[in-house]
């Protein structure tokens, strides 16, 4: 499954690039990917539990850039 | 300016207040003396502790987290560095600088992406659905194919379809790059993304919004960004190597010297201090996609979508560019391109063959009937028949009129002429007289022959045409259009096997690319370093193949998409070498001992600012 999420106060590229490295490496992701430019995350996975790897994801967002949020619907 | 910014600029300033006045008040004529020594660096702290207190909080929150390297680590460590050689004023100096650098940095980052963004919005915001008796205002994506809309003078046309009722002009500049209106009416195809100028129209909607023409556009080149360039690949490698080495070398050099040559240390931390601020990637990080980003949004803007960073690279090492010849160069329609009567006027012999015709639904029949242009009085026309694979025989105003090829000709006994023109010739005999013949073939597009040497003048050095059509007809439009070469009589397996020959002769970097119309030329397209599909309005097979996709039908595109990605490449290689040499110059020159912490900061923010500015000209 493929999901699109809007960022909020992405303010480095350098970071984004670090988020999207670190987001590869949660188990379960198979491919990610994060837009500065659109301020939007890609996120591909074959988890049932798209919320909980999301919470993962939300975390390891948080270590790189503490002030970015994902928005999630 | 955002929440963040505002509250930076309110940093900044209280900070640069109390910087100022610690610089120029007169401590020792107010007060005597330790005080005069010691406020002065309780104001210079206070400046400094406003200003660096995000970027220390962040470096000891990014520590804590395992993100060493970050350029609020380095700048946090050369501030406090010296703080600790008591230099207070260049630590409150060095920060205030980079804050500012910083600020100018973001504001500008989110200008050009909110002006990129602005560019590409074609997104409709509401469509009027006629349901029942009433019309109701919905989101677009809440209508359902085979809905009735209503689309206002000044609205956005929301989704596609069919007009069904109403007459207007649509301007479609957004789409396709052409600023000239085209009009519309019933029984025509209506895409989304152009603006409805003047009449009230009524459309069958034939897609939901997620397959329509404006949701796949905007798809595509808002995940444009996601496929990286090589020159992105670079960059990102480059800041991963380049940063830890400019750090170890900070270290050592401020370790060696004062260690082995006894040289004083205070010196020599701050040489490596300088290191520190320069390691930041920044300005290449940025820059490099941002530029990418510019040239594709600018490039849709003119009707010409790029599907990766990657393509629009790849587009800037093109130096081969083969076409498809119908459809691409040609309009792929049949036209009456000449009248050779004997006899009797060319009027007449067009009358004839026209009212022959009359009732043939064949595409040549059809170009014969729109080149007469006059209506067809059916009543003259008292005998009908159609000769499988000949043409046609038939009684007009009393006369037995023939029209076909040779065979039909020569079937009646009638002797007719060979043409020197190639295409499709159509001999017309009346009361078995010869009456002469219609030559029928298809036109090059106006604007080809330009689009030709327009790619030889940005640096194309070969020109190949594929096609299956005869090779008579091939060589006269290669000539005509000064192609280097042409392929005629090909099956569309051939074609892929020619252009896998032509890729084996570019040599190294060189690229090439394939240009055709997406219908049916998709396994080339594919097989091509770039592969350009157009007159893709509505075409979903050619946008799905294509990696770069032109709206409309104009060969001359192709020129202003090559124009675009050189231009790109260009900034993106001047922004590259513009912040590694900067860079470089100033570790040189710190390592000597010349160079000043303003020179490393102006290094750092003030570089990537000029970077960003610099990219913001792919826009244009």
């Amino acid at each position: 499954m493929k999901k699109v999420f809007k960022l909020k106060d992405l303010d480095c590229a350098n970071c984004a690039a670090k988020m999207e490295n670190n987001i590869k490496k949660i188990p379960g992701v198979t491919n990610a990917s994060v837009n500065f430019m659109m301020q939007k995350m890609t996120i591909e996975s074959d988890t049932d539990d798209f919320d909980a790897l999301m919470d993962e994801v939300q975390k390891v967002c948080a270590k790189v850039e503490p002030d970015c949020e994902i928005i999630r619907k | 300016m955002s929440k963040s910014q505002k509250r930076r600029l309110r940093m900044i300033i209280i900070s640069a207040v109390l910087f100022v006045l610690a610089l120029v008040f007169p401590f020792d004529k107010v007060f005597s003396g330790k005080a005069a020594e010691i406020i002065p660096v309780i104001i210079y702290l206070a400046a400094y502790l406003i200003i660096a207190r995000d970027v220390l909080l962040k470096a000891a929150r990014n520590i804590k987290n395992g993100q060493v390297f970050d350029e609020n680590f380095l700048m946090a460590i050369a501030s406090l560095g010296a703080i600790a050689l008591q230099d207070y004023k260049e630590a409150v100096a060095v920060m205030l600088f980079y804050q500012v650098g910083e600020l100018f940095e973001d504001y500008a980052v989110g200008k050009s992406r909110e002006s990129i963004s602005a560019m590409m919005d074609l997104r409709p915001d509401i469509a009027n659905v006629i349901r029942g008796e009433d019309v109701e205002e919905v989101d677009p994506e809440e209508v359902e194919a085979g809905e009735i809309i209503l689309i206002k003078p000044g609205e956005r046309v929301p989704l596609d379809g069919i007009v069904i009722e109403g007459e207007s002009r649509l301007d479609t500049v957004a789409l396709t790059g052409e600023s000239v209106p085209q009009s519309i009416g019933p029984d025509q195809d209506i895409y989304s993304g152009a603006v409805n100028l003047n009449g009230l129209l009524k459309v069958r909607v034939t897609k939901p919004y997620g397959e329509s023409t404006v949701a796949r556009i905007l798809e595509l080149v808002e995940n444009a960004s996601d496929k990286k360039s090589r020159s992105e690949n670079f960059i990102t490698k480059f800041a991963a190597v380049y940063t830890p080495v400019v750090v170890i070398c900070a270290v050592l050099l401020a370790i060696v010297p004062p260690l082995v040559f006894k040289q004083p240390w205070s010196v020599w931390i701050n040489r490596a201090l300088i290191f520190l601020v320069v390691s930041c990637p920044c300005a290449l990080v940025i820059s490099v996609p941002l530029s990418f980003f510019g040239g594709i949004g600018g490039a849709s803007r003119k009707g010409i979508l790029v599907k990766g960073s990657n393509y629009l690279e790849a587009l800037a090492n093109v130096k081969t560019i083969v076409f498809d010849k119908t459809g691409t160069l040609t309009n792929g329609t049949f036209t009456v391109t000449a009248v050779h009567p004997d006899l009797i006027s060319e009027a007449e012999l067009l009358e004839y063959a026209a009212f022959a015709e009359a009732f043939s639904s064949h595409p040549i029949a059809q170009s014969i009937k729109n080149a007469y242009a006059k209506e067809i009085d059916l009543s003259r026309i008292t005998a009908n028949e159609e000769i499988s694979g000949h043409g046609v025989a038939s009684t007009v105003d009393g006369k037995h009129v023939l029209a076909g090829n040779t065979k039909l000709m020569e079937s009646r006994a009638i002797h007719s002429h060979e043409c020197h023109m190639h295409g499709t010739i159509i001999h017309v005999a009346v009361d078995s007289l010869y009456a002469g013949h219609i030559v029928i073939s298809d036109t090059i597009k106006p604007d080809s022959a330009e689009a030709i040497s327009g790619l030889k003048a940005n640096g194309i050095r070969r020109t190949v045409m594929l096609t299956g059509d005869k090779q008579a007809v091939a060589s006269e439009v290669a000539e005509q259009l000064r192609l280097d070469e042409c392929y005629a009589e090909l099956l569309p397996q051939n074609k892929v096997e020619i252009v896998e020959k032509l890729i084996s002769e570019c040599s190294g970097n060189e690229k090439l690319a394939f240009v055709g119309d997406g219908i049916n030329d998709a396994p080339v397209l594919t097989r091509a370093d770039v592969g350009i599909a157009m007159g893709a309005m509505g075409s979903d097979a050619a946008i799905e193949a294509a990696d770069i996709v032109l709206m409309n039908d104009k060969p001359s595109d192709i020129v202003k998409a090559l124009a675009i990605a050189n231009k790109t490449l260009r900034i993106v290689r001047e922004n590259i070498i513009f912040a590694i040499g900067v860079k470089l110059l100033v570790l040189a020159l710190a390592a000597l001992g010349q160079a000043s912490m303003w020179m490393a900061v102006f290094a750092d923010v003030g570089v990537a600012f000029l970077a960003i500015l610099n990219a913001m000209r792919c826009l244009r």
